[in-house]
């Protein structure tokens, strides 16, 4: 099953969980089950289309999946996947 | 809120950070414990700002830091508890874009800098409906 390693701000909706296992074909499909699973999470993760959030960027292993296939990209039994939260911010 | 309480060597860490970037803004992680509510901050790290364009009102950190830091908490066996990030010349006020960009649960640290000396630093995080609350912040 792919790992999804889930970021410590987001852990309050997966009861303290860092990590989530579930099978699937390719990223998106794993996302989904993350969401499905714990609810809280999905408004943090996806917009109303069910799309990801610009705030909010995926790695497969070390590579950003906007630079792969996106959503789409594909995934093994041993894939790791990232949620990492774009951290940012400033005077204005 | 709870409290937050930097430990001696952390205050001064990011003071240092906040001093040597001015008049651009500077911007770590920090990790600890939530001991009882409240979260005592025993390490920081700070980060290069990743910010294309005008880092003196904005900054940036890379999402392989970002994961760097999600390792390191774990190596420690602590909570990356969250980000700080300086005011060079403006208040230690979360500005809209920093509540934007706000994840929750983190703790946003903010020190107000002029040239040689920080001014004040205070600390915030996201309620339910997505405002920040002020922390209350002790330096020991």
């Amino acid at each position: 099953m792919a790992q999804v390693i889930i970021p410590t701000p987001l852990r309050k909706f997966t009861n303290a969980q860092a990590r989530f296992e579930a099978d699937g074909n390719t990223v998106q499909d794993v996302l989904k089950a993350l969401s499905t699973q714990h609810e809280g999470l999905k408004t943090h993760l996806l917009d109303e289309n069910g799309e990801l959030r610009s705030f909010v960027r995926v790695y497969l292993g070390d590579e950003d999946i906007n630079f792969l296939q996106k959503g789409e990209t594909p995934i093994e039994a041993n894939s790791i996947i990232s949620i990492i939260p774009a951290i940012a911010g400033g005077i204005v | 809120m709870a409290n937050i309480i930097l430990l001696k060597d952390v205050g001064e860490a990011m003071n240092k950070a906040a001093i040597e970037a001015f008049p651009n803004e500077c911007c770590g992680f920090f990790f600890g414990h939530e001991i009882s509510g409240d979260r005592v901050v025993q390490e920081v790290m700070p980060v290069e700002n990743s910010k294309e364009g005008d880092q003196r009102r904005r900054f940036s950190i890379d999402p392989k830091a970002y994961m760097d830091a999600e390792k390191r908490a774990l190596a420690m066996d602590m909570n990356l508890l969250g980000v700080y990030h300086s005011h060079p010349s403006h208040p230690a006020i979360p500005s809209e874009h920093d509540l934007k960009q706000a994840m929750p649960w983190f703790s946003y640290i903010i020190l107000s800098v002029e040239k040689e000396e920080v001014k004040k630093t205070t600390s915030w995080q996201l309620n339910d409906a997505r405002k920040f609350e002020n922390e209350t912040l002790k330096q020991l």
